[in-house]
């Protein structure tokens, strides 16, 4: 820097010159536009290309589901290009008239709240889960998946399910309690066979500790028993008690409502199942690892299709003659086992990522198996595969649709029945049916996708010091 | 292995065995199991009140009508063309109400009985009128768009194989509306699939104007309830329902002047209607069997004319499926 009193010559500027901006080609939107669209040959071929393809597909879609689109109507007559004297996009009357059937399928109309409930609570008990800020975390994570299952299935299917047998009943004691004997709705059979089954199996599960781990383990075991059937009572109770509601069939239910119920039950289900089975997969117990690997194999050898027809019809050949399982039922378990294969395998490839290290360190801070995994190895385990689990969820919920080839009308299968309506038969009915679900689908898969690299980031904090 | 297949074959006629007595079971359950299907304009389909409606989903409405004197007492199976014969073998509907054409084999080795034929359809040919045909004699060298799985995909290969004539090939696709579009957008030249449905598919297009439909009729298909072998009164039950629908219209009852008609003289109304005789108990019902199903669902032509007939979007003429003294096939068995 030249000190500018110094300058004895008056030609000499006394002051610095601001430093001029760079050429405009060399700086703001130009510079931009040259070092990311027009910087090489290749380049600017992609970018005209991108350019087209924005201009090919953007405004006939704009043109067809909002520009020439008829947004109001009672049957096929609002969208016929004839009597309308324009030509047609978008046919929304046809969702509008079709939406219950799209939310709730055959669900009866007087019980509709009863589903509007229903997501309304989730949503509810969801988004806090969701959101990091927030506090209360484990009892909202007890609420939403301890208590919310059992409210919504209740809520859902009207609950008071007239069980008649427990273990006793089935295994021949049927004579030992009163058969039809009812307090509150709640049939004392079942009941008294579900304590003294309880106790039965307490008092088993305690003798085998004591024969397996020596005495003193007995109690433990005792206590463990007990309190898994209390909870298992507990809910038996919520769903068998008559809390006034009218029951609604599974057959009834549709459109969104299943395909939320099987995603959400799956992809609930899958996670935890997914992981057990992963670790037992790496366990080095004969016995548990050879279940595991038969399970993963068998479930991920045969087609979900294949899970669903079988699950559907042929299971009920099966089975005696007096026993049915509800249908969705049966469905939504075969979900659930297939997502939970797919998932050990996400898991696992999670497990093998992690170094040796990790599990000395924990063995060598004295923490027991138990502890390790949880603590040590799961969470970054877990970390690392977020993208595969949630890529797994995804696939999961739109592999939900696979339902309607067993007679469960998905929102999928209950948009293909309705396009079956002559009132409603025109030549974009079926556009705007198919462009409606697809709106539907992207929201949530697209939420999910935004919600795991959310998460991604900032449980990768660590690696950003 | 076959002493497996042997036993198996043994458990699934002791099944079978189990649901000898449909009318007694429908009675207990409280409600009619029946199969319809996923959705056919006109037949089955969820209308804008979220309830099963059309031709097939009435047909079971009657009957539930006739047990019950209460239409909606019915839960309906949507089926697939695949799955309904085995929901109505194991047990899991009552009823296959589901445009399932009547043959042989399905008559006889798959061990159902048809209790009638509700609806007579045949197989036909949609094309544009730009090509000037004028039968479908002159088809040869035609690609044709038909949908996969279906007998008309057999059909057609026939009537091109009886009549000497060579197409240029068949596109054969999942869905109907797959299929639609294709013939829509110019992969094949003619369209075929039953009339009924020739019917519907004229709606989807954009400009109907500029199709008919060639006036052969290639195929017969006789569509008609379905029952499990080896329940007799069940299945007289369903036949009944099924006459005293076509008795209604022939003797001029329907839904509105049934009350009325319950003081005719005429001693056929008063023997359909239980006035006089009580021929329900034959079948397991009241006497007023046939009151109550004219009640809820009207009479056949009530039930045509709601779903299929000239003031439906459909807009199918009655021909073959009109009464036999009116110039059709359909006839109704005399109560006596």
């Amino acid at each position: 820097m030249s000190d500018q009193t110094l300058s004895p010559h008056v030609f000499v500027s006394s002051v610095l010159l601001e430093p001029a901006p760079p050429p405009v080609s060399d700086r703001g939107p130009v510079r931009w536009a040259r070092a990311h669209l027009f910087g090489s040959v290749p380049q600017v071929l992609l970018t005209l290309f991108g350019i087209w393809l924005v201009f090919a597909v953007i405004p006939p879609l704009v043109q067809f589901f909002l520009i020439d689109a008829v947004w109001e109507g009672t049957d096929r007559k609002a969208c016929l290009p004839a009597d309308v004297g324009h030509p047609v996009g978008a046919c929304w009357p046809f969702i509008w008239a079709k939406i219950n059937q799209l939310t709730y399928g055959f669900y009866p109309a007087d019980e509709r709240w009863r589903v509007n409930v229903v997501y309304a609570l989730g949503a509810v008990l969801l988004l806090p889960l969701l959101i990091q800020k927030v506090p209360y975390k484990r009892l909202n994570a007890i609420l939403f998946f301890g208590v919310y299952p059992v409210v919504a299935f209740v809520l859902l299917t009207g609950g008071n399910f007239g069980l008649k047998r427990f273990l006793l009943g089935y295994l021949g004691f049927d004579g030992l309690f009163p058969i039809g004997a009812t307090v509150a709705g709640l049939s004392v059979a079942f009941w008294a066979d579900f304590v003294v089954s309880s106790a039965l199996l307490a008092l088993g599960a305690a003798a085998l500790a004591r024969f397996v781990a020596g005495p003193g383990a007995g109690l433990g075991a005792a206590r463990n028993t007990l309190s898994a059937l209390g909870i298992l009572g507990a809910v038996l109770l919520a769903a068998d008690i008559d809390v006034g509601l009218q029951p609604v069939e599974t057959r009834l239910w549709g459109g969104l409502l299943v395909t939320l119920v099987i995603a959400v039950t799956g992809i609930t289900a899958s996670l935890p199942f997914g992981i057990l089975l992963a670790l037992g997969r790496r366990s080095h117990l004969p016995l548990v690892k050879i279940c595991s690997i038969l399970f993963i194999e068998f479930w991920r050898g045969v087609p979900l299709i294949t899970v669903l027809f079988f699950a559907t019809y042929m299971l009920p050949l099966f089975l005696p003659g007096q026993l049915t399982i509800d249908g969705l039922l049966r469905a939504v378990v075969g979900v659930a086992l297939f997502a939970s294969a797919y998932m050990a395998e996400v898991v696992r490839g999670g497990l093998q990522a992690i170094p040796k290290g990790q599990y000395e360190g924990a063995m060598a801070l004295g923490l027991p198996g138990s502890l390790k995994m949880r603590l040590v190895v799961l969470p970054q385990a877990l970390k690392l595969v977020i993208p595969g689990i949630v890529n797994n969820f995804i696939g999961l919920f739109k592999d939900t649709t696979l339902v309607l080839i067993v007679s469960i009308f998905d929102l999928l299968g209950a948009m293909r029945a309705a396009f079956t309506d002559p009132n409603w038969a025109t030549p974009t009915t079926l556009f705007t049916g198919f462009g409606f679900a697809g709106i539907v689908y992207f929201v949530f898969c697209f939420g999910m996708s935004r919600y795991s690299m959310a998460l991604e980031k900032r449980l990768d904090r660590a690696r950003h010091h | 292995m076959k002493r497996f297949l042997l036993a198996a074959a043994g458990f699934l006629s002791l099944v079978g065995a189990a649901h000898a007595g449909t009318l007694d079971d429908v009675k207990t359950r409280g409600a009619l199991n029946c199969g319809v299907s996923q959705g056919l304009p006109g037949f089955s389909t969820p209308n804008d009140k979220n309830e099963w409606s059309g031709f097939d989903v009435d047909f079971c409405r009657a009957i539930a009508a006739a047990i019950f004197n209460d239409p909606n007492k019915v839960k309906f199976t949507p089926l697939s063309a695949k799955d309904r014969f085995t929901a109505l073998t194991s047990g899991a509907i009552d009823v296959l109400s589901r445009n399932t054409t009547w043959t042989m084999s399905r008559d006889t080795t798959l061990g159902f009985n048809f209790a009638g034929v509700t609806y007579y359809d045949g197989q036909g040919f949609l094309v544009r009128k730009s090509l000037g045909l004028k039968g479908s004699k002159e088809l040869d060298g035609a690609s044709v768009c038909v949908q996969t799985g279906t007998s008309n995909e057999l059909n057609v290969s026939d009537y091109f194989r009886a009549n000497g004539m060579k197409y240029r090939e068949v596109i054969a696709f999942g869905t109907l509306d797959e299929t639609v579009k294709a013939y829509e957008s110019g992969r094949c030249d003619v369209f075929t699939s039953d009339r009924s449905q020739l019917a519907a598919v004229r709606l989807k297009l954009t400009n109907p104007a500029d199709h008919i439909v060639l006036p052969e009729t290639i195929s017969k298909e006789p569509l008609g309830p379905l029952v499990r072998h080896g329940d007799d009164q069940w299945f007289d039950l369903v036949k009944w329902t099924y006459f005293a629908l076509l008795d209604a219209e022939e003797l001029g009852v329907n839904q509105k002047n049934v009350d009325e008609m319950l003081s005719s003289p005429n001693p056929e109304v008063k023997r359909l209607l239980g006035t006089d005789g009580k021929y329900g108990e034959g079948i397991g019902l009241t006497a007023d069997w046939a009151v109550r199903i004219v009640k809820a669902t009207g009479n056949y032509g009530e039930i045509y004319d709601r779903n299929l007939g000239p003031s439906t979007p459909l807009g199918l003429e009655r021909g073959l499926n009109n009464l036999w003294n009116k110039g059709g096939i359909q006839y109704g068995m005399p109560v006596r």
